[in-house]
């Protein structure tokens, strides 16, 4: 286990490596000098360039990689070109709103898929696993923002049951924050909600056409006996790959649909900072969910191998 | 979903055909697929009503006689736009399975002929990597990188399907190289490059038919998201997605600009997903289950 978690920390570290330089060298290409877009068009040729050199913009591009790796590493994001604000209290102010919907909607997806996927997999064949899969197959259709405009015209404008957007902010208290989080954690749950119902299906009838389940039959169990006692903590192993995977998805994926509901979160910060052109913003914002992504990504293959112990010698 | 028919051997020329139309997932898809490429096809030749012109004086008027689906903001005629997007969104996804295709298969087959070096090392790990990365957020900065546009949209979307048909050709190709037909083809002299694509690629022809299948879907929504933020095709090329983020602001009082081309994303996709099924199921009784 030691060696197979040193390898694949191993691998992390390249990876977020050769990730780093994608980000800054795509963000170099930006077009636009951020001093004269921050100075305007009239700016004098010596103060553009006095910010310019306080900016670090006049340093060759490897050592502006380098220096801002290590801020990085120290937690020192740089400052924003556009607002003068540490970018870190920025993307903390925004990760208050994209953390938590995130795990809302991924709450969501879990508290769907399971009784889904299970319920259709214990009545295989029948008329309500052939409509449930029905649905899903919709779900997964579903481009999620159409979803979420849809909702906000029943739910937001026709019933008035929720504000159409924006966040109240977690000073407005627990549950009026959660409930402006409400309809955008549902848009982004339905259609991972409808692929995890069907891998935890699949999964259970792959479990359950296996042979120790048949001894457990042939002791007795009935087959809902077997399917909750054996087959269903089996068949988890590879829902739990798909959860791990849906919610840098679902961390990522916010991104749109924040754009439906004005949500303050990573999604509008990196819309503004692309249309600013605060490069420094938009590196940092792209290389925290790349960092998200591949973390979380290696902690799901790390308990997958600790449940699996035949996942370790690969 | 799919309870149909196929679940008996090999299949013969007229057995694969009486199976296909038999196989529901299949029919439905291909009918979904048919109307959306037949949009797309006969609005080069035909539509209702000039996309590029406005008729302001017509403009947010819901479904009737002369306009089947309403009209937009500009007074344009939402089915001929529709139709028109149909082409954007084709021309996008297929361009993007495309890229896959081009650079994934060659990969594969590349990795699997030489399986266990430090080649089909490099080309694995790299797809891993690539696959690591979140694809809306890559792409959304590759588009600001580059500008907005719908070549920009096609290559942040193709890249992603670079791993899923290199993963899918290697592991597929992996299998074959240890049957008789592929020692035989050695025992001939014929060198790794040449059995490659003169046996192997043939044979995971369906695999990829029905990957194809499925990336083509996820293109459409993906580039449907792009265009909804603005970084997929510009105007004044109708797209689906940018219709989407045009309705928006008059949803409360103009519902049906934003219910058609959602409904024509969801049907697509829809259509192509159910096609991907039925295609497995046609090519490999066998794998017939619920898709992830």
């Amino acid at each position: 286990m030691l060696r197979f978690t040193l390898t694949r920390l191993l691998s992390l570290c390249l990876s977020l490596a050769v990730a780093s330089v994608v980000i800054f060298a795509a963000i170099e290409v930006l077009p636009g000098d951020p001093a004269s877009i921050m100075l305007g068009v009239n700016a004098q040729p010596d103060t553009l360039a006095a910010l310019r050199a306080e900016l670090g913009l006049d340093q060759p591009m490897a050592a502006r990689y380098l220096d801002w790796i290590g801020g990085l590493l120290r937690g020192d994001f740089g400052i924003s070109y556009t607002y003068r604000t540490p970018v870190v209290e920025m993307i903390g102010d925004r990760l208050a709103v994209s953390l938590p919907l995130a795990l809302f909607s991924l709450a969501l997806t879990i508290v769907i898929a399971f009784p889904v996927g299970i319920w259709a997999a214990a009545r295989r064949g029948s008329v309500a696993d052939v409509a449930i899969m029905g649905l899903t197959q919709l779900g997964v259709a579903i481009p999620n923002f159409w979803f979420a405009m849809l909702m906000v015209l029943v739910f937001a404008i026709n019933l008035q049951w929720f504000s159409a957007g924006g966040f109240a902010g977690w000073d407005a208290g627990l549950f009026p924050a959660l409930k402006s989080l409400t309809l955008p954690a549902i848009a982004l749950a339905l259609p991972q909600a409808s692929i995890l119902a069907r891998v935890m299906r699949s999964a259970l009838l792959d479990t359950l056409s296996e042979d120790f389940i048949r001894t457990a039959r042939a002791k007795g169990l009935s087959r809902r006996e077997a399917l909750w006692r054996h087959a269903l903590r089996n068949a988890l192993i590879p829902v739990l790959t798909i959860i791990g995977m849906q919610f840098s998805f679902l961390l990522a994926g916010g991104i749109i649909i924040e754009n439906v509901f004005y949500l303050p979160g990573l999604g509008r910060l990196i819309f503004q900072a692309i249309s600013a052109r605060d490069l420094i913003v938009v590196e940092s914002v792209v290389m925290l969910l790349v960092f998200a992504v591949i973390v979380v990504n290696f902690l799901v293959e790390l308990a997958y191998a600790a449940v699996d112990p035949r996942l370790r010698a690969r | 979903m799919s309870h149909s028919q196929t679940e008996t051997g090999a299949p013969t020329e007229q057995g694969t055909l009486a199976a296909a139309l038999r196989n529901r997932n299949l029919i439905l898809g291909g009918l979904l697929t048919l109307v959306f490429l037949g949009a797309a096809l006969i609005s080069f030749v035909w539509v209702p009503y000039d996309v590029t012109q406005m008729a302001i004086a017509n403009k947010i008027k819901p479904p009737y006689a002369e306009h089947l689906l309403g009209t937009d903001h500009y007074g344009r005629d939402i089915l001929s736009m529709l139709m028109v997007g149909a082409r954007t969104s084709i021309a996008v996804a297929v361009l993007a399975v495309g890229i896959g295709m081009v650079i994934g298969v060659p990969l594969g087959l590349w990795a699997a002929a030489k399986r266990g070096s430090l080649l089909d090392e490099v080309i694995m790990r790299g797809n891993d990597l690539v696959f690591a990365f979140p694809s809306l957020v890559i792409a959304v900065m590759i588009t600001a990188a580059f500008g907005p546009s719908a070549t920009n949209a096609i290559v942040a979307i193709g890249i992603f399907n670079i791993p899923v048909f290199a993963r899918i050709t290697r592991s597929g190709a992996l299998t074959l190289w240890n049957r008789d037909f592929i020692l035989a083809a050695r025992v001939a002299g014929k060198g790794s490059a040449r059995i490659s694509f003169e046996h192997i690629l043939p044979n995971v022809l369906n695999l990829l038919i029905v990957q194809g299948t499925i990336q083509f879907s996820l293109g459409i929504l993906a580039e449907a998201g792009l265009s909804y933020v603005g970084l997929g095709a510009q105007p004044p090329t109708p797209s689906w997605g940018r219709m989407l983020a045009d309705s928006q602001t008059f949803i409360s009082f103009a519902p049906h600009m934003a219910l058609f081309p959602g409904l024509a994303i969801l049907l697509t996709v829809l259509g192509l997903n159910l096609m991907g099924d039925g295609l497995r199921d046609l090519f490999d009784p066998k794998l017939r289950r619920g898709r992830t």
